[in-house]
C-alpha cells in the first residue's frame, strides 16, 4: 500500500498504557503481586449482566455474556486469597500504587484529583470474579514533549489487572487468580497524535518514564497498548492488547487505511442509490442446502455431515462491494466474516467476490444466483452450520451491512501478529460504570502529595548522569537510556555491580542480545530469569564473563537448561590451565625452541582456542608467561 | 437535593442552583472539568464529586475553583407501581436487605426494591418455576430487624399459605435472619415450606448470589415436602448448589463468603441443584406439611437477655440486670460444657428465687451442655439453671422470648424450653456434625 498522507486523512490517535506495577502487594488485599501455577482448589461461577437503573444493560457488557458459561477459577495458594475469590471486599487502596499514580501525574505536570473514587467498570467475561475491574481516576491533564509537538495525558488511572486465561471452550472459561488485583497503572493521551511513527515514539517515551520510576514489572505480559485510532469521517475505533511496540506505526497504518476504504465504500453505496430501507426490504436469505447435496466442497460437507445447513443470502447492489480489500488479506468480506464468528459463533462465509472457490463450482453457483434471483449488480453470502447459527448469522451480517452506509462502525478491535486487526465487540458506554461502594473516598492530603513527590522519576538527564557515573560510555548509556531494559539494567545493577561492572551488564543487554540475534540465535529465549542465572555464575566466580556471549548463543540456538550450559564454560581453575599450558608447550617443543622470539604468541594462540569461554585472557598470559619463564 | 453535601461545597452548590444528576463545570488551575454532579461520601466538606463523560467520578476541592451549572437533569426514574399479580403458587415476602436492594447506577447508592416486579426482575427465571406473586412487607436492613417485625412477618406467612400459595419465600438481610427462621419455626405450624433467603454479594454486581440463591428458594417453596422454616443459601463458595438449613439449627458462620450459613450440630434438610431444577433431601425427619398453617402465638417478649459469659464476668452486670432492667428470663452462653464462675452462683440462685428463667447454652457451639460433669455445672444446676441441650444461644433466646410471650407459669416456661417445637434440640449427635479442617 501506498504511504498515506496522514495530515490530508486527518489522523488522530490516542494512547492507552496499561503497565503493572512492582509493589509488595496487589491492589485491593494482601497477596503478593506474583504469578504461581500452583493451586488445589477451584471454583466454579457464573456471571449476569446487571440491569441499571434505567432499564438499560451496557452493550458491551450484554455482549461478553454468554447466558450459561461457566468460569473456572484456579486458586493458587500464595496468590489468592478470598478477596480474589469475591468472598471478602476489598482492604485499602494500596498506597505505594497510589503514590506511584501521583508521582507519575506530577512528572507529566499534570493536577492530582483531590480526592479519589473507586468505581467499578463491568466486565463479564469472567476475567474478574467480581464481574467489574476496580479502577479509579488519580490524574488529569499534564503532558509529553515529543519532536512532532506536545501530547496531552487526559487521565492516569490506577486499577487492578484481570485474572489469567487458562484455557476457553465452548461452555467453559477457566481463568488463574494470580493475576487478578495486580496493580496497573493506566495512562491514556488526548488523541494528538498525528503519523503512526508518532505513536511509537511517544509510548516509548512514556514507557521510559514507567521503568524510571524503578516501580514497574518487567518482562513479558506486563505493559499492555491500547490504541485508539481514526481519521477524519472515521470513527474512534479501539484497538486492544498491543504488546509489541514495533508494531504500532503498522497497526495504525493498516486502521488509517481500513477507514478510509469503509469511507470509500460508504460512498460507493450511495452512488449505487443504496440505503437503510432498500437493505432492509431487498436483503432476503433461503435454505440452498439440497443445492449442495452432492458437493466437492469439503468444508461445506463436514458441515452437512454434521446436520448443518446452508443458507444463502442475497445483498443487492453489493456486487464487487465484498472483494474490496482493507488491509492486507483483509477484505470488506472478512470483516463482515468477523461478526458472524463472533455474533453466531461460525467459522466464517462464502461471498460473490470470491468464488467459484473452496471447492465450490461454477455450476454450483450459478443455481445458487437462479434460486437467489441475484441479478447483475447484486452480490450475495453463503453460509454453512448450525440452524439456530445460522439464524443469528442472518441478523449480524444484516447488521454489519447497515453499518456501512454509516462507514466506520464504532467497534473495539483486537491486533493480530502481522499488524492487521480483528473485530473483537462493540465499544462500551459510560454505562458500565458505577461507584465501589466497599471503598471508602480517598481524600489526597499534602502529606501524601509529598510522598509522591519523592519518588517522581528523574529525567532522562538525570538519568544519563547517573550511567555516566556508573562507568558506561556516553555511546552505552544513550542506548540503556532509550532501552526497553532500563529498569532490567537497573535491577542487576543493584543486584551485582560492583562485582559486575555495569559496562559488562549494560553491554550484555544492548550488545550481546543483538548479537545473538545476528548469529542465528532466538533473542525471546533470553529472559531475564536467564540472565539472571548468567549473571549469578559470574558473580560467584564460576564462569569467566567472556563467555557470556558464547553461552547465551548457545542456549538461544538449542535451549534447554542454562545451568547445565553454564557448567559447560565452568572457569578453569590455576592447576588445570597450567597442565593445559604444560601440555601445549611440551607438545610443541621444537617449534617453539625454532621460533623462541614469538614463542609466547604461539602458546597464547593455541591455548586459547582450546580454553576460550572457560578462562579469562589476562590470567592465561600470566601462566604462560610463568611457564615460558623456566622453559629452555 | 444536595444528598451527602455540606459547608462550603453546598454553599458552592446552592449558589449556582445545581442538583444532582446536573451537568456542571468546575474550572481549576489550568482545568475545565465537565461532568455530572454526583452526591458525595465525602468526609469533608470542600469536595465536589462529578461524572466524567468517561464514567469516572473524581472529587475536587471548590477552593479556589470556580463552578457553574451547565444544565438541568433532564432524565427521570419510572416509578413502577405496585399491580396485582393475581392468584400464585408461591409468595415473594420481602423484608429488606441486600438481596432486594438495587444500585442506583447514577449515584451508587443500594435501595431496596420498591415492587413486587422489581423483586421478580432480579430473576425473571423464576416465572419459569412458578406462578409467582410479592409483597414488600417492610425495607429495613437485617441489623434493624425487632421482634415487633417477627410478628408481621409470621401475620404474613399465614395470609400467603391462607391465599392457596404452596410455599412462601422470605427476602431478609442475612446478619440476623437466623433469629427471624428461629422465631418462625416456633410461632407458626405449617402448611407449607417457608424458605428465608438472602444474599452475601450485593445484586448489583454480576457475580451476585441472590440470583441463584433465589431460584433455589422459588423451586424449594414450590417443591419441598416440608412445612418447616429453612435458611437456603450457598452450599459453598462456588455456584453449584444451595443447602436448605433447618432455621432453628443455623448461624451465619462468616462475615463474607457466600457459604457463610451452616447447620450446627444437625444436618440440613435438602440440598437445591439449581441447574436440574432439583430438590435433593438430605433427611427424611422433617416435619411434614400441615393441613392449614396455624400461628401458636405471635408475641414476643423483650424482657430476656442473653449473656455471654467471660473470666473477669462482673455479678454487678447480672444485678442491674435483675433490678433495673427487670428482665424475666436469662440466656447464658457459658464455656464448655455449660459453667460460668462459682462466684455467680448466688446471684443466680437469687434471679432463679425471683423468677426468672436461667438457661445455659455453650460459647462453643458445637456440642451439647452438660452440667453434671464438674461441681461447678452441678451448683449452677442447684441454683436453678436450666441446660438446655444442644440448642444454639440466639436460638434459645429467640425461644424464650416466644415462650415468654404468653407464658408466666415457672414451670410451664422451663418444660416448654426443654421440649422439642421445631427440632432445635438434637438428642443424638453422630461423628460427623463437626467440621473438620485438613492441613496438607
Amino acid at each position: 500500500m501506498s504511504k498515506l498522507d496522514y495530515n490530508k486523512i486527518g489522523l488522530k490517535v490516542g494512547l492507552e498504557i496499561h503497565q503493572q506495577l512492582n509493589t509488595s502487594s496487589k491492589l485491593f488485599c494482601n497477596c503478593p503481586t506474583q504469578l504461581s501455577d500452583e493451586y488445589q482448589y477451584t471454583l466454579e461461577r457464573y456471571l449476569r449482566p446487571v440491569l441499571s437503573e434505567t432499564g438499560e444493560v451496557d452493550i458491551a457488557a450484554l455482549f461478553e455474556w454468554e447466558k450459561n458459561k461457566k468460569y473456572i477459577y484456579r486458586l493458587p495458594a500464595i496468590s489468592s486469597c478470598l478477596v480474589e475469590c469475591d468472598e471478602e471486599p476489598p482492604h485499602k487502596m494500596n498506597e505505594d500504587a497510589l503514590l506511584i499514580g501521583l508521582a507519575m501525574t506530577l512528572a507529566f505536570k499534570g493536577n492530582p484529583v483531590d480526592e479519589i473514587y473507586v468505581m467499578r467498570k463491568t466486565v463479564i467475561d469472567g476475567s474478574n470474579t467480581s464481574g467489574f475491574q476496580r479502577t479509579s481516576i488519580v490524574g488529569l491533564g499534564g503532558y509529553v514533549e515529543d519532536e512532532e509537538g506536545v501530547i496531552s495525558i487526559q487521565t492516569i488511572a490506577i486499577e487492578e489487572d484481570a485474572a489469567r486465561k487458562i484455557e476457553g471452550k465452548t461452555d467453559s472459561v477457566t481463568y488463574n487468580l494470580d493475576r487478578l488485583g495486580i496493580p496497573l497503572i493506566e495512562i491514556s493521551t488526548g488523541p494528538d497524535i498525528h503519523s503512526p511513527e508518532q505513536a511509537k515514539r511517544v509510548a516509548l517515551k512514556i514507557g521510559q518514564m514507567l521503568r524510571l520510576t524503578g516501580k514497574v514489572k518487567r518482562g513479558l505480559g506486563t505493559v499492555r497498548q491500547d490504541l485508539n485510532v481514526s481519521v477524519a469521517g472515521g470513527v474512534k475505533t479501539e484497538i486492544k492488547g498491543v504488546q509489541e511496540l514495533d508494531l504500532i506505526p503498522k497497526i495504525i497504518e493498516y486502521e488509517a487505511e481500513r477507514q478510509l476504504k469503509l469511507l470509500e465504500i460508504k460512498d460507493e453505496l450511495i452512488k449505487r442509490g443504496v440505503n437503510k430501507d432498500f437493505i432492509l426490504q431487498n436483503y432476503t436469505f433461503k435454505d440452498i442446502t439440497n443445492i449442495f447435496a452432492n458437493t466437492q466442497s469439503k468444508i461445506i460437507n463436514n458441515e452437512l455431515k454434521k446436520n448443518g445447513k446452508v443458507y444463502g443470502i442475497k445483498v443487492p447492489k453489493f456486487k464487487g462491494i465484498f472483494g474490496i480489500e482493507l488491509m492486507p488479506d483483509r477484505r470488506f468480506g472478512t470483516e463482515v466474516s468477523d461478526y458472524i464468528k463472533v455474533f453466531a459463533g461460525l467459522g466464517g462465509l462464502f461471498h460473490s467476490d470470491e468464488l467459484p472457490n473452496y471447492g465450490i463450482t461454477k455450476e454450483e453457483i450459478e443455481k445458487v444466483k437462479n434460486e437467489l434471483n441475484v441479478k447483475e449488480e447484486d452480490g450475495f453470502i453463503i453460509i454453512v452450520g448450525k440452524k439456530e447459527k445460522l439464524e443469528l448469522a442472518i441478523n449480524a451480517i444484516k447488521d454489519r451491512l447497515l453499518q456501512a452506509l454509516e462507514g466506520v462502525p464504532k467497534e473495539t478491535r483486537a491486533a493480530n501478529e502481522d499488524g492487521t486487526t480483528r473485530f473483537l465487540r462493540p465499544q462500551p458506554g459510560s454505562a458500565r460504570m458505577y461507584p465501589e461502594t466497599d471503598i471508602p473516598p480517598i481524600r489526597i492530603t499534602n502529606s501524601i502529595l509529598e510522598k509522591a513527590k519523592k519518588i517522581i522519576p528523574p529525567t532522562p538527564e538525570e538519568k544519563m548522569k547517573e550511567l555516566l557515573k556508573l562507568g558506561l560510555n556516553e555511546e552505552l548509556a544513550k542506548q540503556v537510556l532509550v532501552s526497553p531494559r532500563l529498569d532490567t539494567f537497573d535491577y542487576f545493577v543493584s543486584k551485582y555491580s560492583p562485582k559486575i561492572p555495569p559496562t559488562v551488564i549494560a553491554t550484555t543487554l544492548e550488545n550481546t542480545i543483538k548479537y545473538v540475534k545476528s548469529e542465528g540465535g532466538n533473542p525471546d529465549l533470553i529472559t531475564e530469569e536467564v540472565l539472571d542465572t548468567t549473571f549469578n555464575a559470574i558473580y560467584n566466580g564460576e564462569i569467566s564473563k567472556d563467555s557470556i556471549a558464547e553461552i547465551l548463543l548457545h542456549y538461544s540456538k538449542n535451549g534447554g537448561d542454562i545451568k547445565s550450559i553454564i557448567a559447560q564454560y565452568q572457569k578453569l581453575s590455576d592447576s588445570e590451565l597450567e597442565k593445559i599450558i604444560k601440555e601445549i608447550i611440551s607438545t610443541n617443543k621444537n617449534e617453539l625452541l625454532s621460533k623462541k622470539d614469538k614463542a609466547f604468541n604461539i602458546v597464547m594462540g593455541r591455548v586459547m582456542s582450546k580454553v576460550r569461554g572457560k578462562a579469562e585472557g589476562k590470567k592465561v598470559a600470566e601462566l604462560i608467561k610463568k611457564e615460558l619463564e623456566n622453559f629452555t | 437535593m444536595l444528598e451527602g453535601y455540606r459547608g462550603l461545597a453546598l454553599d458552592s452548590l446552592s449558589s449556582i442552583n445545581a442538583d444532582i444528576g446536573d451537568q456542571i463545570e468546575i474550572i481549576k488551575n489550568d482545568m475545565r472539568l465537565k461532568g455530572i454532579l454526583m452526591p458525595s461520601y465525602s468526609s469533608t466538606d470542600d469536595i465536589v464529586v462529578i461524572k466524567l463523560d468517561n464514567g469516572y467520578n473524581i472529587g475536587i476541592s471548590i477552593k479556589n475553583a470556580k463552578i457553574q451549572l451547565l444544565q438541568k437533569r433532564t432524565q427521570k426514574y419510572k416509578n413502577e407501581e405496585e399491580k396485582n399479580l393475581g392468584k400464585s403458587e408461591i409468595k415473594i415476602i420481602s423484608t429488606g436487605g441486600t438481596i432486594v436492594s438495587k444500585i442506583e447506577y447514577e449515584t451508587g447508592a443500594v435501595r431496596p426494591a420498591l415492587s413486587a416486579e422489581e423483586i421478580i426482575q432480579f430473576m425473571p427465571e423464576i416465572n419459569n418455576l412458578a406462578k409467582i406473586s410479592a409483597e414488600i412487607l417492610f425495607s429495613i436492613l437485617s441489623e434493624n430487624m425487632k421482634p415487633e417485625y417477627w410478628t408481621k412477618i409470621i401475620n404474613s406467612v399465614k395470609k400467603a399459605f391462607d391465599e392457596g400459595n404452596k410455599g412462601v419465600v422470605i427476602a431478609h438481610g442475612t446478619d440476623t435472619m437466623a433469629y427471624t427462621a428461629s422465631a418462625l419455626a416456633f410461632a407458626l405450624k405449617l402448611s407449607g415450606p417457608v424458605i428465608l433467603v438472602g444474599s452475601q454479594r450485593s445484586s448489583d454486581r454480576p457475580s451476585s448470589d441472590s440470583a441463584i440463591n433465589l431460584y433455589s428458594s422459588v423451586l424449594l417453596a414450590k417443591e419441598a415436602p416440608f412445612g418447616e422454616v429453612v435458611i437456603n443459601m450457598h452450599g459453598e463458595s462456588s455456584d453449584t448448589y444451595t443447602i436448605a438449613h433447618r432455621g432453628v439449627k443455623v448461624r451465619k458462620m462468616h462475615s463474607s463468603r457466600r457459604d457463610a450459613f451452616q447447620s450446627v450440630n444437625d444436618i440440613p434438610l435438602a440440598k437445591v441443584l439449581w441447574q436440574d431444577n432439583k430438590v435433593q433431601l438430605l433427611r427424611s425427619d422433617y416435619i411434614p406439611k400441615r393441613d392449614e398453617t396455624e400461628i401458636v402465638n405471635s408475641k414476643f417478649s423483650d424482657k430476656v437477655f442473653l449473656l455471654k459469659y467471660y473470666p473477669g464476668f462482673s455479678s454487678d452486670f447480672l444485678d442491674y440486670l435483675i433490678e433495673n432492667k427487670k428482665v424475666l428470663g436469662i440466656i447464658i452462653e457459658g464455656t464448655g460444657l455449660g459453667h460460668v464462675s462459682t462466684e455467680l452462683v448466688d446471684h443466680i440462685k437469687k434471679a432463679t428465687k425471683d423468677g426468672i428463667f436461667v438457661g445455659m447454652t455453650t460459647q462453643c457451639l458445637f456440642g451439647r451442655v452438660n452440667m453434671n460433669v464438674y461441681t461447678t455445672g452441678r451448683l449452677l444446676q442447684q441454683a436453678g439453671v436450666t441446660p438446655l441441650e444442644d440448642m444454639l444461644p440466639e436460638v434459645a433466646l429467640v425461644k424464650l422470648m416466644w415462650i415468654l410471650g404468653h407464658e408466666t407459669d415457672q414451670e410451664k416456661i422451663k418444660t416448654l424450653m426443654l421440649t422439642n417445637i421445631a427440632g432445635e434440640i438434637n438428642p443424638r449427635h453422630s461423628i460427623d456434625l463437626f467440621p473438620r479442617w485438613n492441613y496438607v
